[in-house]
């Protein structure tokens, strides 16, 4: 049930990501480029998702637990920090370089484009440096408050 | 680098992004989880960190599948046109890579479920990242020239 529902919501993002345009560099590229070519589309995708999630999750939130599992699993850190704004600043730069974001270039992958083979391999390899940066960081931090107390 | 003209779509943008939408309320109604491509699939690849795999390699099955159901439906893949060098899409992908794993998240996941919150942290991560990658694509194509 679970792996059933998750696979046609999946499905149901995927089609939604195709029919936008996000999945498409040219039109994403576009978007941002307002001193050029500009092509104002995805701010309908942006303002169709936002309005209906807004709207849905209003209603859903009100319950005290989702349908099958057993709590929310909403994210609790409420902090602007500098990872979040640096990561933030970082994604936004490839993007812009790329054209693709994970959401779009997810999807795409089902049109067996060599160009988004290429896209999801090295996002799997930033995201592995990522988790290995924070890791050595992580426990330099550590290290360092073990000494100090 | 060169730019391809692209047509304005606003009706079908818009029926995309609502379906977006419809799937981001339906994952947190039946599992309780924001839809952020980004945690699925970070989800998938370190499996030790989130144990609960199953439910997020379906979401990426069937995101998979939502181009094939788009040819099923219309005739035609959707259309994807890629105005970068292969190099270009190698260092935006590592970069992007990047990016989403220190910021927690990308377009989905702080764009579309996190905004949608009114997540203070996610409304701070979208205005960033929309100004970092508006400034990146104007410095590549009108500065640098590309």
């Amino acid at each position: 049930m679970r792996l059933f529902s998750s696979y046609l919501i999946g499905l149901i993002f995927g089609i939604g990501i195709s029919i936008s345009g996000m999945a498409n560099p040219a039109k994403v590229l576009n978007f941002f480029d307002v001193a050029g070519n500009w092509d104002p589309s995805l701010i309908f995708v942006m303002g169709g998702a936002l309005v209906v999630t807004f709207v849905g999750y209003w209603f859903v939130l009100r319950r005290a637990a989702p349908m099958i599992d057993a709590k929310f699993h909403l994210p609790e850190n409420r902090h602007l920090d500098a990872r979040l704004l640096g990561g933030a600043a970082v994604f936004g730069v490839g993007w812009g370089i790329a054209g693709f974001c994970p959401g779009g270039a997810l999807p795409a992958l089902g049109t067996g484009h060599f160009d988004v083979i290429a896209f999801v391999a090295a996002l799997i390899a930033g995201i592995f440096a990522a988790k290995a940066l924070m890791a050595m960081t992580g426990a330099r931090a550590a290290r360092v408050l073990r000494r100090e107390t | 680098m060169m730019t391809i003209d692209t047509i304005f779509t606003p009706w079908v943008s818009l029926a995309g992004g609502a379906l977006i939408g419809v799937a981001s309320v339906l994952l947190m109604l039946t599992l309780g989880r924001i839809m952020g491509a980004t945690g699925i699939l970070a989800g998938v690849l370190t499996p030790t960190t989130h144990p609960d795999t199953g439910w997020r390699l379906a979401v990426l099955a069937g995101m998979i599948s939502g181009p094939l159901a788009v040819l099923a439906f219309s005739g035609e893949m959707p259309e994807i046109q890629v105005p970068v060098s292969l190099p270009m899409l190698l260092v935006g992908g590592f970069l992007v890579g990047i990016g989403v794993t220190y910021g927690s998240g990308c377009t989905s996941g702080h764009g579309v479920c996190g905004m949608a919150r009114l997540s203070r942290r996610s409304i701070a991560a979208t205005a960033t990242f929309m100004v970092t990658t508006g400034i990146t694509v104007f410095v590549i194509r009108h500065v640098l020239g590309a």
